[in-house]
């Protein structure tokens, strides 16, 4: 332990604690703009600096270890004055036009400058214009040179986390930016649109292309038959922009205020999540067949999840060759819009060119997804633009509805029920969980040997992580099964997925099934989820996810009466040829430069 | 204060027939570290690349660490303009710098080397490689279980501060890292590392060569023995000499000046400026105003509008970049000077970007943008009226 003074109040901290986390504890806040608890330390910001008796220089809290019998002081005159100096320094370099900015009102920059209130801006003004400060080829990322302050926020998060490194600090001194590779447009590089910068950028420098505008103009249109889906992860973190606590659920009220805004039909993407535990738990069964009794060395193992699109693109770019191990089921979100103006668009009589289906999720590599070439298997746009949970806040507070106060509504039917096996889709381990739920029982005709169905070990937050269920008393027509050991992992965050995507490239792995989410802790930690994020609040929302299965009377997949519905009624059965046709997909080598 | 008048000396590039850089190995590993700790700290030798550490603690920090690998590595990133001493050294002696890192990595336990050479050097590199496989060949014949390799550089001035130059040799980015920890703590590849300058690794060799008592000898109390400089500017005499520290100013312009000096940039870009009206109390020296070295004369026909001019155009692109106070701050003090030179701020513009350069040096990442100031303090303060007019 190590005893310091901080602004004359003493205390003791563990040896290798920043003074910014010190000082923290004893609830003094100190301003930071570089620092980010998921990410590595950078200290090139300095607005973090405090004054250390004794020291020459001052110390950037965020960077510097406590040491015993140091004196800090986190609001001296000289701290004050550099800490001026350093957000002057910052905003005479800023395109300021917080007015204009998608991120007004949820901006680090602009927090601290309305708390320091400088009127006095001495600084001459280095802001730069022309053509490569606006990179708006993305149709998720949208990436804004002008008011970028240089954190690397993004640069760590592209690397660290994901693994990805599509965006990169490049030149020097004045010339020094955060660029993609030769700094082509960011749709034509390696990005995964995963948005994961987006959650760490403290500016308005990084933000998903948004399609708020579009989606109010169809609600407008009176020709337009408008249906909303909504992704099992918002529903645990939406309330985080529009004053609720952090880890509740808002399930209800949001159907409520989807139905004030205008939408014709609320449903949900939870129920796809159901029928994708179908299609796939019966893709994984159909492969595991062919490979142990057929001896079909043409069929992949380990299947892999391909209900994340950034992770599919990660895939198609990094590891081209383990593309056929992806299973060929489209995510739920997908399969949404393909039945949507399909089968649904039939059922309740509307002209599928008439339908709009804007989806709402805690990604924003699901925008880039809708507009692959793959997806109009209904003849149409499957699904028409995607929203982030952000976005929708937005739209709800444009739309005058007091959230906080509204009374929890029920989804439409049909495509609106679901179980609590699709809700957990939505963390971590849940896509697993709820197939092996599923499978297990098609096998075995009993429940997964879990205590409330709850499949521990593939909980949590550890990047990978590994389970294996041993398969017993089978039914007959899956004998071959009796007795095998099933071995899957689970991986979140794209540099976990990396990391076990080499293990299986090397041929080193025995996996049978394996569950990647792109974004760390799955959804709930998505590049469209509000803003701050970190491992406490993806936790806190991994619980809210959690809870809502527990509350859930079915939580199966394969009980979900709408989904027997759809089966019996349109699909005949999970790899049937309807579900070929509008369901699955395939996928394409990308470059890496 | 402690004086002494100028005196050429001739340690660095002497060569001593009876004692040849691989037989000052030899006799020194035959030493314990502990002694050469002992005789390093006693002469009072303090890094030439700068910072002015003083060598026998640096030396014994990285011995006292615990790890299963230490490096050695030679500063030969020589960026700070008008210097030019170690591409004298490692052109003519490079053998007394393979002895003082070996003798470093006695010291310290450490089994590889590197010299990090500045980009701009490369034609150097082949005969400086033959020279290092001759001098490896030695130690292996003498059983002496250390190995340099060389590195080039990727020609950016921030490399050759000491934690970029690691950066830069794991193959990233050349971006000075967060302090704590230091070299000897965690550097190259986050092992105990000592990096010395060039010149500071001879005078290491001819420490063991000669004892500490002959260098001790020269120099003042503060600034021990004596010191390569590389003088530039307006100068008849241009070139590479060796002085004993300690020095008044007067006494180098005398000897070197061209009978109009107005001011002398000592240390660099990074250095001060001194005027002439303080020649005569300016001691040159840890004690006065340290130098790596470098020491630019300027006659009565400069402008030291330019010349600070051209120092921040300098720091504004040679700024790694990465910390707000130094990629913002340069460029600011860049356009305020020329603001007011063409008046569209008032001169009193001048107090508040000196103001800047206060936070600069105490709030900048590195050291690079921590001594901006020097030489914008310096020259405004001095030569107000060529900046203003
Ligand atoms: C921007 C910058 C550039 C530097 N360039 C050099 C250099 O070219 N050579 C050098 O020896 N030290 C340079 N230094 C100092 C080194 O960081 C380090 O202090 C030195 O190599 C230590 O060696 P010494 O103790 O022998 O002086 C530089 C420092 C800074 C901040
Ligand atoms: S990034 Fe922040 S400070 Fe900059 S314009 Fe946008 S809201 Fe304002
Ligand atoms: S969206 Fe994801 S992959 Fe693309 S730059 Fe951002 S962090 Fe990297
Ligand atoms: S884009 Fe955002 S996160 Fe990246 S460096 Fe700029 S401000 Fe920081
Ligand atoms: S002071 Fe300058 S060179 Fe040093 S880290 Fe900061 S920006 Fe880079
Ligand atoms: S928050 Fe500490 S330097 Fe940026």
């Amino acid at each position: 332990m190590v005893n310091l003074k901080i602004n004359n109040t003493p205390i003791q901290v563990e040896e290798g604690t920043t003074i910014l986390d010190a000082a923290k504890r004893l609830n003094f806040r100190i301003p930071t703009l570089c620092n980010h608890p998921d990410l590595s330390v950078a200290g090139n910001c300095r607005v973090c600096v405090v004054e250390v008796k004794g020291a020459r220089l001052l110390a950037a809290s965020c960077a510097t270890p406590v040491s015993e019998g140091m004196e800090v002081n986190t609001n001296s005159e000289k701290v004050r004055i550099a800490r001026k100096h350093v957000l002057e320094l910052l905003l005479s370099e800023h395109n300021a036009d917080c007015t204009k900015c998608f991120k007004n009102g949820h901006c680090e920059l602009q927090e601290l400058a309305s708390e320091y209130r400088y009127g006095d801006h001495i600084f001459i003004d280095l802001v730069k214009s022309g053509d490569k400060v606006l990179d708006i080829s993305s149709p998720s990322i949208t990436k804004d040179a002008s008011k970028c302050i240089r954190c690397q926020r993004c640069v760590r998060t592209c690397t660290e986390l994901q693994a990805v490194s599509a965006l990169a600090v490049v030149h020097k001194g004045d010339h020094q930016t955060i660029s993609t590779f030769l700094g082509k447009p960011l749709n034509d590089v390696v990005c995964t649109n995963c948005g994961q910068c987006i959650n760490r950028c403290p500016t308005g420098a990084l933000y998903e292309r948004n399609y708020i505008e579009d989606v109010w103009h169809a609600i407008y249109d009176p020709n337009k038959f408008v249906v909303v889906e909504t992704a099992p992860a918002t529903r645990v973190a939406l309330g985080e922009d529009l004053g609720i606590e952090t880890g509740q659920r808002v399930t209800g009220k949001m159907v409520s205020a989807l139905r004030k805004m205008g939408f014709n039909k609320v449903l949900d993407t939870d129920f796809t999540a159901d029928l994708t535990i179908l299609e796939e738990g019966t893709e994984l069964l159909t492969r595991l067949k062919k490979a142990l009794v057929d001896k079909d060395e043409t069929v992949k193992l380990p299947m892999m999840t391909s209900c994340s699109p950034g992770w599919v693109k990660f895939q198609e770019h990094i590891f081209p060759e383990l593309l056929d191990n992806l299973s060929t089921c489209k995510s739920p979100q997908q399969m949404f819009g393909a039945l949507a103006k399909t089968y649904y668009a039939d059922k309740i009589n509307i002209k599928a060119e008439n339908m709009v289906v804007v989806s709402i999720m805690p990604c924003t590599a699901k925008k880039f997804e809708c507009n692959r070439s793959e997806m109009r298997d209904s003849g149409f746009k499957d699904v028409d633009y995607v929203l982030t949970t952000r976005e929708l806040a937005m739209m709800i507070k444009q739309a005058g509805i007091e959230f906080d106060k509204l009374e929890d509504e029920s989804y439409d039917n049909i495509l609106g029920e679901s179980t609590g096996a699709a809700v957990i889709f939505g963390t971590t381990g849940g896509v697993m969980e709820a197939a092996l739920r599923t499978a297990y029982e098609i096998i075995t005709g009993s429940e997964v040997p879990f205590t409330n169905l709850n499949i521990k070990p593939v909980r949590g937050m550890e990047g990978v992580k590994e389970a294996s269920i041993k398969i017993k008393n089978t039914k007959p027509e899956w004998s071959f099964l009796e007795g095998v050991e099933l071995n899957v992992a689970v991986a979140h965050g794209l540099a976990n997925a990396k990391q076990l995507m080499e293990t299986v490239s090397s041929g080193k792995s025995n996996y049978h099934f394996i569950e990647v989410m792109g974004c760390p802790g799955g959804c709930i930690g998505g590049g469209g989820q509000p803003i701050p994020t970190s491992a406490e609040i993806r936790k806190r929302r991994a619980d809210a996810i959690y809870a809502e299965d527990m509350g859930k009377t079915i939580r199966k997949s394969h009980e979900n009466p709408e989904v027997v519905e759809v089966y019996k009624e349109y699909l005949t059965q999970p790899l049937g040829h309807k579900s070929h046709e509008l369901l699955h997909t395939h996928y394409k080598v990308r470059k890496r430069y | 204060m402690e004086q002494k008048p100028l005196k050429k000396i001739d340690i660095i590039f002497g060569w001593d027939d009876n004692c040849t850089p691989i037989q000052v190995v030899e006799k020194s590993v035959k030493k314990t570290p502990e002694s050469i700790i002992l005789d390093m700290i006693d002469s009072g030798l303090k890094g030439r690349g700068g910072a002015g550490f003083p060598t026998g603690l640096k030396w014994k920090f990285a011995r006292n660490e615990e790890a299963d690998a230490k490096y050695v590595v030679c500063n030969a990133d020589e960026g700070e303009p008008g210097t030019f001493k170690d591409r004298e050294i490692l052109d003519r002696v490079p053998e007394k710098i393979f002895a003082g890192m070996t003798i470093c990595a006695f010291v310290v336990g450490a089994l590889e080397g590197y010299i990090y050479v500045r980009g701009e050097y490369n034609f150097m590199l082949k005969t400086l490689q033959q020279k290092i496989d001759i001098f490896n060949q030695q130690l292996h014949d003498l059983k002496i279980d250390f190995h340099i390799y060389l590195r080039s550089g990727s020609g950016a001035y921030v490399c050759g501060e000491e934690s970029a130059l690691f950066e830069s040799m794991e193959g990233k980015r050349g971006e000075p890292r967060n302090k704590p920890p230091y070299p000897t703590v965690s550097g190259y590849n986050g092992k105990p590392t000592v990096i010395n300058n060039v010149e500071t690794l001879v005078y290491t060799s001819e420490i063991c060569r000669m004892g500490p008592e002959q260098f001790k000898a020269l120099g003042t109390h503060d600034s021990r023995g004596s010191k390569v400089f590389s003088v530039s500017g307006d100068t008849p005499i241009a070139g590479i000499y060796e002085l004993e520290l300690g020095m008044p100013l007067k006494d180098f312009v005398d000897e070197f000046g061209d009978g109009d000096t107005k001011a002398i940039q000592v240390g660099g870009a990074s250095g001060h400026c001194v005027p002439r009206k303080k020649f005569n109390d300016t001691i040159i020296g840890f004690e006065g105003i340290p130098t790596g070295g470098s020491m630019m004369i300027f006659n009565s026909s400069r402008s030291m509008y330019n010349v600070l001019h051209d120092y921040l155009e300098f720091f504004t692109e040679e700024s790694c970049g990465q910390c707000t106070p130094c990629r913002i701050g340069c460029q600011q003090l860049l356009k305020g000077i020329e603001a007011v030179k063409k008046g569209e701020r008032p001169p009193t513009y001048l107090n508040d970007l000196k103001r800047l350069t206060a936070t600069m040096k105490i709030a900048a990442k590195c050291g690079l943008g921590q001594s901006v100031a020097n030489p914008f303090t310096s020259i405004v303060d001095n030569f107000r009226e060529e900046i203003i007019y």
